[in-house]
């Protein structure tokens, strides 16, 4: 089983070392640059691929595992391992990591530092998704949310959105729209979050001390103590709502428009690919996962946010002008199909709820890429002063249409396996009425996503207008790859669903039923 | 198993080819000739495979693989199934698509290379997944080829993008057939949640066992009826089928012969055994059938675009379909689903033949084409013939199985109005006839007969729309070479049935060569003589209009109100807590100014506090 002794720490310290190597480097270094950032993306996209392959879904648990103490007294270690529902998240974040070095490949103001800070944040991101002490686990959870800020802070793009009304002085005093306004707005929301999730890691590791007879951070020692009554659930409301920000549950989404419309694309397809992932991974893990029976109770409510994210998300998104905030609204519509999936609390449901997070991930990365490339070429955001870019741009509008396909949930593609896979958990769920909403929402994004796709590219091209080149070169390299992942992801289930399937039979083994 | 496999490569592979080889879309006529080989290869194929089940001595085999492992519940398994309804359906699809496909060649030859070359590897796309949807062994393998083929009909329709009202006609095919298959994904869920299977053969099993009944039977039915109405433009989802005309007209002959619609009814044949234990939904299928098929007829009527005047005819075709499967004749509705793809796709590319050579649509620009046209005037009079239900065209033989099925059903108002219907269809079918090939003036232009590659297939559709009623006597043998093979009992129509039909046919002929060939009367008089009933069916039922004001208000009004909610309201009290923030900063802020003074005060009023709080009690 063992093909790689420390394959997981490897996979987390390969972009922390290609971090500090980039520290070192001297600025100009253009091609010395990009290059370790390859090699700290194509690290653990390999140590990910060996991670499936060689997982053993018969086996079930975690596997790779590696444990060493760090501070006994109070019970913390570094404990990494990974079961059926990490390793294809591992997977997603490799494959997201590498696209957005090549999306950012022209990036040339101040590169060292962007590429640094990128590293650092998908450390972070591999990080939370191997540990299994709690806090270690939080400490890359900060590491992951932090660099965003100054990504968009520096590299991030501006649009001024008028306020109306009552709104208007505010709006402009508070610079809504702006890249600093952006950045500060997911840094805030992020941390007020994550104060929430370190009470509730807090309270654990006393409350544990009780039954265990010392207290521990691991993740799997506290698996083993019940939480039950009024402090399980407090304990899961903190959990809940402090990942639940990041995985812009209703209706603490709105730092996700103003944030990913702001981020430089990397960013944005790191944040909305992977980061959200985390916050619903943060959920399923530590809510779910550790305290089964007030997950049960409240499963009510987690479903009920995911049915308003639906539908909600998707209404909101056919109102945006800004093409990245109609990005940034489907994402708070998908990400409230994979909230759906874990509060179905069957199998079936789990399973679709994480593959909906492989498969919006690389769906919303690569709708990021395009927009990029749409605005860098067309220097536009604004849909509506677009028109006819088909003619022009053809392969752009034809990946455009590829990722607007999956996102409406065709089949062939991979939101098509994720989003059944959810609505057939939710019809033998405890409330099969939510699968309505959720058949719906599929229904209203093929409402908005083809109609931005006949606004930007189809009809004829408006007079007057330079026509924008379509994409070359190395930009080809995101497109291609993603959408092959999408294609593949829809074709193939299987290949996500053995040690999906082994890893949620495992969490749903502690939920009595 | 080979040929059907074989069946669906073809297409498949040219596909993939043209899609993946940038250079080889680019050349255009190349990527053309590979398409055309790989839905020759499938027509070879599904043909030599359909012989035995034609003949009847085939048994339904079947083929399938572990697609989607679950844990907790039956896995998902996708495969193949061939039995005598998928293999004649399958040949039927590919034939059309071939003919199609060459006959495209000399119709799409002014396209620019690589236009041809993205035509063509939409057909391939278009021809795989309707070949794959016919193929598939259960509901869930349907609805994904289902979709595959929105989207193949999605791109055909826009295929000349730069025309907005092309992208208009893509978009609201795509949306009103989805609407439908919202019903239809929630009736897979239904099923699946009652019988824990999505394979035909165990389906069946379990509901004629009665492990599945009741409600969630009759719920999960008329899911699937809702997504096949949509597809098969059943009243009131027929809107988007007359605006799909905006696409290439061969691909028109296509969406309405062979694929796309027919889907519709095909799914409706296939799931026909489970029908029979939902009366009440048979009875709703029965009422829409027959509504679909005299209101679109009525629309026919008023058209004067040639391509429109044939859609609403497939729609109306399609209507008797689902009459026939609503009065329990999957039979007959399956013959005619076999013969209207013969003579609907002739009459398409004969209409094709014509526009290629007048340049317009309309019919009151054409005019004495017979002549400079023979050949076309020739198949179009075959087609028009085989749509009017003249004896011995194939669809005389096909209509009569449908309106004996439905006096066999015991609707007598229902057989009333199919008849009426059946001679307002020959009226207009006569219309566009004597207008366009006969008619007293000349079209506009210079009119001559289309080339080979064109004729050629026309020339074969109007046989086979001329002879197809010999399939008669093979299609029960294709039902009991089925999964579920019913207990067909001879029926002897009663002789009244295609007497009535026939004479409503030659009315309907013989009232339009009156007004527009003789000109005995003014059609334009009538037309002013019942104003309100010729400007509702212009308007079209208004139906369109009501799908726009549910877009408009429901849709957009409900998204802007979201929007507008989300950035004033929930963004709002976000922003107001900065502000609020910003506002206490400010005054707290103002306390440390670093005044000695300031500080002295501060310390005073601590000290009288204290003091007053030491002493006071």
């Amino acid at each position: 089983m063992s093909v790689m002794p420390h394959l997981l720490s490897m996979t987390v310290l390969a972009p922390f070392a290609a971090a500090l190597v980039l520290f070192v480097l001297p600025e100009r270094a253009g091609r010395l640059i990009r290059t370790v950032s390859v090699l700290g993306a194509a690290v653990p996209l390999l140590t990910s691929i060996l991670a499936l392959r060689h997982y053993d879904a018969a086996l079930r648990g975690f596997q790779f595992v590696e444990a060493y103490p760090l501070v006994p007294r109070l019970g913390l270690s570094w404990h990494l391992g990974v079961d059926g529902i990490a390793v294809p998240l591992l997977l997603l974040t490799a494959i997201i990591h590498g696209t957005a070095v090549f999306t950012s490949w022209t990036t040339t103001e101040r590169a060292k530092e962007f590429y640094l800070f990128l590293a650092l944040l998908v450390t972070g991101v591999y990080g939370v998704f191997v540990s299994l002490d709690l806090f270690v686990l939080f400490l890359f959870y900060e590491l992951a949310v932090l660099p965003m800020y100054v990504l968009i802070g520096v590299w991030g793009s501006s649009m001024e959105i008028e306020g109306r009304g009552p709104f208007g002085s505010l709006f402009r005093k508070i610079g809504v729209g702006g890249k600093d306004y952006g950045a500060m707005k997911l840094t805030l929301y992020l941390l007020a979050g994550s104060a929430f999730i370190l009470v509730g890691i807090l309270l654990m590791w006393v409350a544990g001390a009780g039954p265990m007879g010392r207290p521990s951070f691991d993740y799997l020692a506290l698996s083993h103590v019940t939480f039950s009554g009024g402090l399980g659930r407090s304990i899961f409301l903190l959990f809940y709502v402090g990942f639940g920000v990041l995985a812009g549950i209703w209706p603490f989404h709105t730092w996700s428009p103003d944030g990913h419309a702001a981020a430089p694309a990397a960013g944005s397809m790191m944040h909305a690919g992977v980061l959200m992932k985390l916050g619903a991974y943060g959920v399923l893990r530590l809510g779910f996962g550790l305290l089964p029976q007030a997950a049960q109770q409240l499963a009510w409510l987690v479903g009920l946010v995911a049915v308003i994210n639906i539908v909600y998300g998707a209404l909101g998104a056919g109102w945006q002008k800004d093409i990245k905030y109609l990005i940034a609204y489907s994402s708070v519509s998908h990400m409230g199909i994979v909230m759906l999936g874990l509060a179905t609390l069957t199998s079936v449901g789990l399973a679709g709820s994480v593959y909906q997070m492989v498969a919006h991930g690389i769906m919303t990365a690569l709708f990021f890429t395009l927009v990029n490339l749409v605005y860098h070429k067309s220097h536009r955001r604004d849909m509506t002063a677009m028109g006819g870019f088909a003619r022009s741009m053809p392969g752009i509008a034809t990946f455009f249409v590829i990722a607007g396909l999956s996102s409406l949930g065709l089949p062939g593609l991979a939101g098509f396996v994720a989003e059944f896979l959810v609505f057939l958990g939710a019809w033998t769920s405890a409330h099969p009425w939510w699968a309505i909403p959720g058949v719906v929402g599929a229904m209203i994004t093929a409402l908005y996503v083809l109609r931005a796709v006949r606004t930007i590219f189809l009809g004829p091209a408006r007079p007057g207008d330079e026509a924008p080149p379509d994409a070359h070169g190395v930009e080809w390299v995101s497109l291609v790859a993603l959408s092959s992942c999408l294609v593949l992801l829809g074709v193939w289930p299987r290949l996500l669903l053995d040690p999906l399937n082994a890893g949620v039979a495992d969490l749903l083994a502690r939920f009595g039923s | 198993m080979i040929p059907a496999l074989v069946t669906l490569c073809g297409p498949l592979a040219a596909f993939a080819l043209i899609g993946l080889l940038p250079p080889l879309r680019r050349a255009g006529r190349p990527a053309a000739l590979l398409s055309i080989a790989g839905i020759a290869v499938a027509a070879l194929a599904s043909g030599i495979q359909a012989v035995p089940y034609f003949r009847g001595v085939a048994a339904p085999a079947t083929y399938e693989f572990l697609w989607a492992p679950l844990t907790g519940a039956p896995s998902i398994r996708f495969g193949l199934l061939v039995d005598g309804l998928s293999a004649s359906m399958a040949a039927l699809v590919a034939l059309i698509a071939l003919l199609v496909q060459v006959y495209s060649l000399a119709y799409m030859a002014s396209e620019k290379p690589a236009s041809l070359g993205r035509y063509y590897a939409y057909q391939a796309f278009f021809a795989f997944a309707m070949l794959g949807l016919v193929l598939s062994h259960n509901l869930l393998q349907t609805y994904v080829f289902w979709e595959m083929v929105g989207l193949g009909s999605y791109l055909l329709i826009g295929f000349f993008w730069e025309r907005p009202e092309a992208g208009r006609a893509a978009l609201k095919a795509f949306w009103t057939t989805r609407l439908g298959d919202v019903g239809f994904a929630l009736g897979i869920l239904v099923l699946w949640g009652a019988a824990g299977t999505f394979t035909f053969t165990e389906l069946f099993a379990k509901v004629g066992g009665g492990a599945v009944a009741g409600s969630a039977l009759s719920l999960g039915l008329a899911g699937i009826t809702l997504g096949a109405m949509g597809k098969s433009a059943q009243f009131p989802f027929h809107v988007w089928l007359p605006d799909a005309m905006e696409g290439p007209t061969p691909v028109s002959a296509l969406i309405h012969a062979a694929t796309m619609v027919a889907a519709g009814v095909y799914l409706m044949v296939r799931v026909a055994p489970l029908l029979s234990h939902a009366p009440e939904l048979m009875s709703a299928i029965f009422a829409i059938g027959v509504l679909t098929a005299f209101l679109a007829a009525t629309m026919a009527l008023v058209e004067s675009d040639i391509k429109r005047v044939l859609a609403f005819s497939t729609v109306s075709q399609l209507g008797f379909m689902m009459a026939a499967v609503g009065s329990g004749g999957a039979g007959a509705a399956y013959f005619h689903l076999l013969t209207h793809a013969f003579f609907k796709a002739l009459l398409f590319l004969t209409a094709g033949s014509l526009i290629h050579a007048v340049g317009s649509n309309d019919l009151f620009k054409m005019g004495r084409l017979a002549r400079a046209m023979p050949v076309t005037a020739a198949c179009f009079a075959a087609g028009a013939l085989a749509l009017a239900g003249i004896v011995p065209t194939a669809g005389f033989f096909s209509k009569d199985e449908i309106l004996a099925s439905v006096l066999a059903g015991g609707h007598p108002l229902g057989f009333a109005l199919l008849v009426l219907t059946a001679g307002i269809t020959a009226f207009y079918i006569g219309r566009a006839f004597f207008l366009a090939m006969l008619g007293s003036h000349d079209a506009e232009g210079h009119a001559h007969e289309s080339p080979a590659a064109m004729t050629a297939p026309m020339a074969v559709l109007a046989v086979l729309a001329l002879v197809g009623g010999a399939l008669a006597p093979s299609i029960p043998r294709l039902f009991a070479g089925t999964i579920a093979p019913p207990a067909f009992e001879p029926e002897t129509a009663p002789v009244f049935v295609p007497i009535l039909g026939t004479l409503a046919a030659l009315s309907g002929l013989a009232l339009s060569w009156l007004a527009y060939q003789r000109r005995s009367f003014d059609p334009g008089a009538v037309r002013r003589a019942v104003g309100p009933v010729a400007t509702l069916l212009e308007r079209r039922y208004f139906v369109d209009d009501a799908f726009e004001l549910v877009y408009r208000r429901a849709y957009l009004g409900l998204s802007s109100v979201v929007g507008w909610f989300d950035r004033y309201v929930v963004d709002g009290l976000v922003n107001a807590a900065t502000w609020m923030t910003w506002l206490v900063a400010g005054r707290l802020r103002g306390m440390q100014n670093g005044r000695v003074q300031d500080a002295l005060y501060a310390v005073a009023a601590g000290l009288v506090l204290l003091a007053w709080l030491a002493l006071g009690r």
